[in-house]
């Protein structure tokens, strides 16, 4: 006789994997076995989960249909189970697990639009913080500008594709008009952020990313603007850390050498 | 602020905005934990704005009591301080297991009811309300299946673990309906087992009919359609014998509009109003 954990590890294992037989001593009302009753908790977990993703990932179900979306989240759910109990953090890997499924390799940009919506799910239910505004900003000493560190709004995602995968993204959400698009016309960066109520996606320029990123990571002004040059010599530093002002990216600012930079 | 002795409804992101306009008189709103334990957001936006209007209850769907692992305490703590930000009138959990090893199941699973399993519950149930500070309720499951090593039945299992921990409990009474079509129970009897003494809230939903392999009836708990007659008939019997008590609809898929759900708790709120005894309800389900 099996312990209570080894049980529970059979059931577990056989929801997962419909080729595993029905765990020993699950019964219908006569005592005797009953796979189809078994069958009800296993149709109940994967196609919860497949549910879960369908309602995160809007437009790669769109772009693929109901039924290939159901196959390859099916795929994907009794390969990759929750981690955790709660579901709003679940399909973190999906656009992984998308871009090594053979069966859309024909689809290269699919993961690209299917990161766009995790990131868009994170920014959603990210901390709240409010933005600071283009006045706080002047408020740095304008001969030290290029030593400051910005602190990035927690809602803050940054996604890049060597595709127009924003362009297909908002082609295939609710309200877009799906329309031929050049896989050829080059790659879209974007920025997904919740400022306020609502999450708004914004195309960044080339070398954004690379900035954001390095900003993300504590590094200065002047260090995450070399990083952007590097990606292409026509990286303005100007414009884009305007548009990401006005985009809501930043919520506060210090100096190397200092610790209390911070606005009041 | 307590839960009235009213009906409520599950709420849902879709009717979030109607709510707020419209501030409909109901009893309470009921929420699954697992939703609101994201750092932020508009769903804890709406839900702060909601609680300013009405009581609400917290439902967990993830703690997972019925596991042979030790609970998951960082998942304890987030509903510790999910209840110290909302402060709920109610907190329940369910009667059953979701986590094994790494993985999250995201089912209510089934657990024999054996001593084992008994003394395994009471001392989760234990820990709940030790590290919660507070009495939690415990709901009833919907079944599918049985185990062949059972040898409590169900009330009398959830009597015991009732007693030993002192905890509430929640009856779904659709539940009973479902697990007591799927295990050929009769459904009054059950009712007349189970500790009633300890209800402080009552759960109604609706479910799809099946049948298994034998042609057998299999109820499926999908809380995707209106009560049932029969439940209703069944949650008259309990109301009954407990008068008013908290009672929440429970609709989470193929949701219906705002006015229509409102319409079902209006309705378990006519059977509280007007509760016949326990006899005249089984006279009508037998004449």
């Amino acid at each position: 006789m099996q312990g209570p954990a080894e049980r529970q590890q059979d059931f577990a294992m056989a929801l997962l994997d419909a080729a595993r037989a029905t765990p020993p001593g699950v019964v219908g009302p006569d005592g005797l076995p009953s796979p189809r009753r078994f069958a009800v908790y296993r149709n109940n977990v994967v196609a919860g989960l497949i549910e879960t993703l369908k309602e995160n990932y809007p437009a790669v179900h769109r772009i693929v249909g109901d039924e290939f979306f159901r196959a390859m989240a099916g795929q994907f759910a009794t390969t990759h189970p929750p981690q955790s109990p709660i579901m709003l953090a679940y399909g973190a890997d999906f656009p992984e697990f998308i871009d090594g499924f053979e069966p859309v390799a024909t689809l290269p940009y699919l993961a690209d639009v299917a990161r766009i919506e995790r990131a868009w799910i994170e920014a959603y239910h990210a901390a709240d913080a409010e933005p600071l505004s283009a006045a706080d900003l002047l408020a740095i000493d304008q001969d030290r500008l290029a030593q400051v560190r910005l602190a990035l709004h927690p809602s803050l995602r940054v996604t890049q594709s060597r595709f127009p995968a924003l362009t297909i993204w908002r082609m295939n959400i609710a309200g877009g008009e799906p329309a031929a698009v050049d896989l050829e016309a080059g790659g879209e960066d974007t920025l997904i952020i919740r400022p306020g109520a609502e999450v708004r996606v914004h195309q960044i320029p080339m070398g954004a990313a690379a900035l954001v990123t390095c900003l993300g990571g504590g590094k200065p002004v002047v260090a995450a603007a070399m990083a952007a040059l590097e990606v292409t010599i026509h990286f303005d530093l100007g414009a884009t850390l305007a548009g990401l002002i006005e985009a809501g990216a930043f919520i506060g600012w210090s100096f190397e050498q200092d610790t209390g930079g911070e606005p009041s | 602020m307590n839960i009235p002795q009213c009906a409520g409804v599950g709420l849902k992101p879709q009717h979030y905005r109607e709510i707020l306009e419209t501030v409909p008189d109901i009893g309470f709103f009921e929420v699954h934990a697992e939703n609101y334990m994201g750092a932020g957001g508009p769903p804890h936006r709406y839900l702060g704005a909601i609680r300013e209007l009405y009581p609400l209850s917290l439902h967990g769907v993830g703690l997972s009591i019925g596991a042979a692992r030790p609970l998951d305490r960082d998942h304890l703590r987030r509903l510790k301080d999910l209840i110290a930000r909302y402060e709920p009138g109610l907190f329940s959990e369910h009667l059953a297991w979701s986590s094994h090893g790494e993985a999250f199941l995201n089912d209510l699973l089934p657990v024999p009811y054996t001593n084992e399993t008994l003394r395994r519950i009471a001392s989760h149930i234990d820990e709940v309300q030790e590290t919660l500070g507070r009495q939690m309720l415990l709901e009833n499951p919907s079944t599918y299946i049985a185990f062949a090593e059972s040898t409590y039945g169900e009330p009398d299992f959830i009597a015991e673990v009732q007693g030993r921990t002192g905890c509430g409990l929640l009856l779904d009474v659709s539940n009973v309906h479902v697990a007591s079509t799927n295990q050929q129970w009769d459904p009054f009897a059950y009712i007349d087992a189970y500790p009633l003494g300890a209800v402080q809230e009552i759960h109604l939903a609706g479910f799809t009919p099946e049948t298994d392999e034998k042609h057998r009836p299999l109820l499926i708990d999908t809380h995707n359609r209106p009560v049932d007659p029969l439940v209703w008939q069944l949650y008259a019997y309990v109301i009954g014998k407990l008068g008013p008590t908290p009672t929440l609809i429970e609709w989470d898929a193929d949701l219906p509009s705002w006015g229509e759900l409102h319409a079902e708790a209006m309705r378990a709120e006519a059977h509280m109003r007007s509760h016949p005894t326990p006899q005249e309800v089984r006279l009508a389900g037998t004449g």
